[in-house]
């Protein structure tokens, strides 16, 4: 090799190997066996078809290059004429397609266990919306969103990303081992697909509909996932976590949530006779608009020209209060702006909305209190 | 039906051998060959501008973290790279080898419609004109994927959809035209004696895929009236709100969709079957069955559609009828494949570029067709569908297939067009470095998709680091290893090179090496008699 070469090939490996393996992090090279039955199956199905489809590639591209080394010019051969043989040709259709049939049986059976959704002990709604998912227990009074948890600035390369970059979020979805738990899926504005490997679970979530999947989890454990069909721009930045848990610490866990969303209304109905500072309002109010509105909104609150409006010198954040809680508690139907009255509680509403009404610039020294807010969600 | 050929058609009698020069030669012409080059061109053009794309999608997936551009304008680039790379270069590159190839290889002196098909080449450059020049607009072009689901092409999407759609029934007019064109010359206008079981596979081929173009487009054009009308006009086709179905976009995307995967595929068929036979010197092995087989596929495609929608949410009895309709597809594919080897077996091969381009067509394609096996199993395709196995899939079958079936028949016709040798050492350059760096790129997909990466994310968790590199030089180094080919196309136009005689390859067959090299700007007047 000459020395240029060299040079080049050693800088060439040392710029990828500083940068890739200080990451440290491997992947599986292939499907996992999984968490359930189900998608132990699954992952057996792959193994034979892709063993078949192995050794068919090895038996076609073993005949041909075993014809590029004999049967070539250069070795004086002299081609033969023969161009046809139905014998031929008729066994290589019907070897085929027995193989076919062989494959078809195992997967019909898994794919008949798959769409059955039966007796299940636990379900759960699961919808879909830019750019989160929202779970609620249909047995029990818990119900909850669940966002990304990765840092914008890890995003952005400004801190060191962590181990469970992306795939991270706020509130996992808490689902019981060896029972029977029923998704039923669908989305509130575009199609998203709920997807957790562990599980072979894969389901789009359609607006309008309500599709059906399920598991049953052997092992406790946390297993990640992600949105798998394209939901505009965050699609690559709404993860899913689901924590299984043995039935015992599932029914605590249940428990613990229905009491604290229980103390969170009661809590609602406090504020209501209260005032907040400005000060307060401007802070959660600021947390909320992160975490909530920025994605569309933009941090700087500037949107995205033709896509997602500005709200820093927005009419609406500018003029009358009522109309800029309206806006935000019932969206605008039929555009990407949610009715955000179901998702923030109304604590949080007052606070965003007395942020995008000072932000950047905005401003207009009104404070929104909670019970200003609750005006307009009764007046509807 | 073979009399037919007998009123050989004369709307050009003028005759004249001299063109007018200059770019009104180019706007006017009604000349098969010139047209056909125009086709070539654009579409070689469009191949540079979407790969160019697809160079600014491996750039921000180098690494992760958002490091180039935002997620939205990610967004359009993976949607335009896809629109550019099926409508503005692989179909018109197959468009623009049968307007050249297909009259000379049935001895006919032109196609049936020359006017028409002035029209339908010359409205492509203006529809994508209007695709790209919607990037530039507030807001973006389209950002939906080159799938455009609704209701993210309709409701969720910005203005410039309008536009998107416009661009779509352009390019769809184009080729319905193209299409008709290429049926009617191929049943009127082969020369007496060549009677449809003699017709060239390439030939052959491409009469099954126009039919399928005319059966499909149409398809496609009501899918984007139905989201314009969606997203201006109040309608609720594909509106759950207003009594409409999501899903059913996607069926009727779908039902189009997937004839045109084999829209572009059959020519690339119809082509290798052209290029084993001449350097492995030896007859095609099993002509009738291959024949056959195209138009079992060509049928099969219209009942396989939603095996692209197991995730949607269907009936088990429909998931498991599109499971084995899909199955059934690779019957005859494989029996395409059995007989390239078979042609093979026993012949006497030479290496020359072409067959290079044909031979990693074959291994490349069938893995291709492999994975799609796989991906028709339904169980094990809910683990697949939407992550990169897909994206690997459907580039080893359109990149390695269809581009290389056209680099093949580029190679093995260029010497016919411009009388002229090719550079062969560039053209071996251009063959291994593609080689390489094509599977350097697409092979590693699989087992990141397998590992649970999605496709269209503009950011990935850190277990996906090492792999993305390596597909993101691979992409760099295919991508530049077309400036090879770039080279050696314009020396080629340049008339550079050794002359060649009329049968440019020792074993090549058909009438087309029966005319001089280069082909004259007339050829087959009067019509050759077939024996
Ligand atoms: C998924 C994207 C998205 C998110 C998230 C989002 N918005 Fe919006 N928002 C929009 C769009 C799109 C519009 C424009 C609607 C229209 O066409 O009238 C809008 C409009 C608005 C307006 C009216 C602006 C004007 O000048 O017309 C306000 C106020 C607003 N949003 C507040 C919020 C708040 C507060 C949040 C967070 C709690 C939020 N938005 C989250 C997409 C979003
Ligand atoms: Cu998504
Ligand atoms: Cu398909």
């Amino acid at each position: 090799m000459s020395r240029g070469v060299y040079k080049w090939a050693t800088l060439l490996f040392s710029l990828l190997s500083t940068s890739v393996f200080a990451e440290g992090k491997s992947m599986p090279l292939n499907l996992t066996k999984g968490a359930s039955d189900i998608s132990a199956q699954v992952y057996d199905l792959h193994m034979i078809i892709f063993i078949i489809c192995a050794v068919i590639g090895v038996v076609v591209f073993g005949a041909m290059f075993v014809s590029m080394l004999l049967h070539r010019k250069s070795r004086g051969v002299t081609p033969a004429n023969f161009h046809e043989s139905t014998t031929v040709e008729i066994i290589w259709t019907i070897i085929p397609f027995i193989i076919l049939i062989g494959v078809a049986i195992p997967a019909a059976n898994t794919l008949i266990a798959m769409e059955d959704p039966s007796e299940a002990e636990v379900s759960i709604v699961v919808t879909g919306s830019q750019w989160k998912w929202h779970y609620k227990y249909m047995d029990n009074d818990v119900e909850y969103y669940s966002l990304l948890a990765t840092q914008q600035e890890q995003i952005y390369n400004k801190f060191e990303k962590g181990e469970n970059y992306l795939l991270e979020v706020d509130r996992p979805l808490v689902i019981p081992t060896g029972k029977k738990v029923r998704f039923l899926i669908t989305s509130d504005d575009v199609i998203h697909s709920w997807w957790v490997p562990a599980f072979a679970v894969k389901k789009d979530a359609n607006p309008g509909f309500i599709n059906e999947a399920w598991t049953n989890v052997n092992e406790p454990g946390v297993y990640r996932g992600q949105c798998a069909e394209l939901c505009g721009k965050d699609h690559g930045f709404m993860p899913i976590v689901v924590i299984a848990k043995d039935p015992a610490d599932y029914q605590i866990w249940v428990d613990e949530q229905q009491a604290i969303q229980l103390a969170a209304k009661e809590e609602e109905q406090k504020l209501l006779a209260m005032n907040m500072e400005m000060d307060e309002l401007m802070s959660v109010g600021e947390k909320v608009y992160t975490s909530s509105c920025a994605a569309c909104h933009q941090g700087s609150g500037e949107g995205l020209p033709g896509i997602f409006p500005a709200l820093k010198g927005s009419p609406i954040a500018l003029g009358d209060v009522s109309k800029h809680i309206d806006v935000v508690v019932s969206g605008v139907s039929g555009t990407a702006m949610q009715a955000f009255g179901k998702q923030l509680s109304l604590k949080e509403l007052a606070a965003v909305i007395t942020y995008e009404r000072n932000a950047w610039g905005n401003s207009t020294g009104d404070t929104v209190q909670a019970k200003d807010v609750n005006a307009i969600v009764k007046g509807q | 039906m073979s009399s037919v050929a007998e009123e050989v058609h004369h709307d050009d009698d003028h005759h004249d051998h001299h063109h007018t020069p200059g770019i009104k030669r180019w706007l006017y012409t009604t000349n098969h060959k010139d047209i056909g080059t125009l086709y070539l061109w654009f579409a070689f053009i469009m191949f540079l501008v979407g790969g160019a794309m697809a160079m600014v999608i491996r750039a921000e997936l180098f690494q992760p973290g958002m490091q180039i551009v935002e997620p939205n304008f990610f967004n359009q680039m993976t949607t335009v790279h896809g629109l550019v790379m099926v409508f503005g270069a692989v179909m018109p590159a197959f468009t623009g080898l049968a307007n050249w190839m297909v009259p000379m290889m049935i001895g006919a002196p032109d196609m049936a419609l020359p006017r028409m098909n002035n029209w339908s080449f010359w409205i492509l450059p203006f529809a994508f004109l209007i695709l790209l020049s919607s990037l530039f607009l507030e807001g973006g072009g389209p950002n939906f994927g080159w799938t455009f689901y609704a209701p993210l092409s309709t409701t969720f999407s910005n203005d410039s959809t309008a536009l998107f759609v416009f661009s779509v029934h352009i390019m769809g007019a184009s080729s319905i035209m193209g299409a008709i064109n290429v049926i009617v010359t191929i049943m009127n206008m082969r020369a007496p004696g060549m009677t449809y079981m003699k017709m060239p596979m390439f030939v052959w081929t491409w009469f099954i895929t126009a039919f399928l173009l005319i059966a499909v487009m149409p398809v496609l054009a009501g899918a984007v009236t139905m989201v314009l009308t969606d997203k201006f006009f109040g309608t609720s086709f594909f509106n759950a709100a207003g009594g409409g179905d999501p899903v059913m976009f996607q069926h009727i995307f779908w039902f189009f969709g997937h004839p045109e995967v084999y829209i572009m595929i059959l020519p690339a068929f119809g082509i290798i079957s052209h290029i084993v036979p001449a350097f492995a010197r030896k007859p095609l092995f099993g002509y009738a069955s291959m024949v056959y087989a195209t138009a079992s596929i060509a049928l099969l495609s219209f009942i396989v559609w939603a095996h692209h929608m197991f995730t949607t949410g269907m009936p088990v009895v429909a998931e498991l009828f599109f499971m084995i309709a899909t199955m059934l597809i690779s019957v005859p594919t494989g029996v395409k494949v059995f007989n390239w080897v078979a042609t093979m077996w026993r012949g006497a091969m030479t290496f020359e570029v072409p067959m290079l381009f044909a031979l990693a067509f074959i291994v490349l394609f069938t893995i291709g067709g492999l994975s799609g096996l796989m991906l028709a199993i339904t169980p094990v395709d809910f683990q697949y569908h939407d992550t990169y196995f897909v994206v690997a899939h459907f580039h080893y079958v359109l990149v390695t297939g269809a581009i290389f079936s056209i680099m093949a028949a580029a190679y093995y016709w260029l010497p016919k067009w411009t009388g002229k040798m090719f550079d062969i050492k560039l053209a071996q350059w251009h063959f291994w470095c593609s080689l390489i760096s094509v599977n350097l790129l697409f092979f590693p997909m699989h087992f990141v998709g397998l590992a649970g990466m999605p496709r269209r994310i503009p950011d990935y968790a850190l277990q996906f680091a090492d792999f993305n590199k390596w597909i993101s030089l691979g992409g760099f180094a295919f991508g530049l290893s077309q400036l090879i080919f770039l080279a050696l196309l314009i020396k080629a136009c340049r008339k550079k090179g050794d002359s060649v005689p009329a049968r440019v390859w020792e074993g090549a067959e058909g009438l087309e090496w029966e005319v001089p090299s280069p082909a004259p700007y007339h050829t087959f007047e009067t019509p050759p008699v077939i024996k």
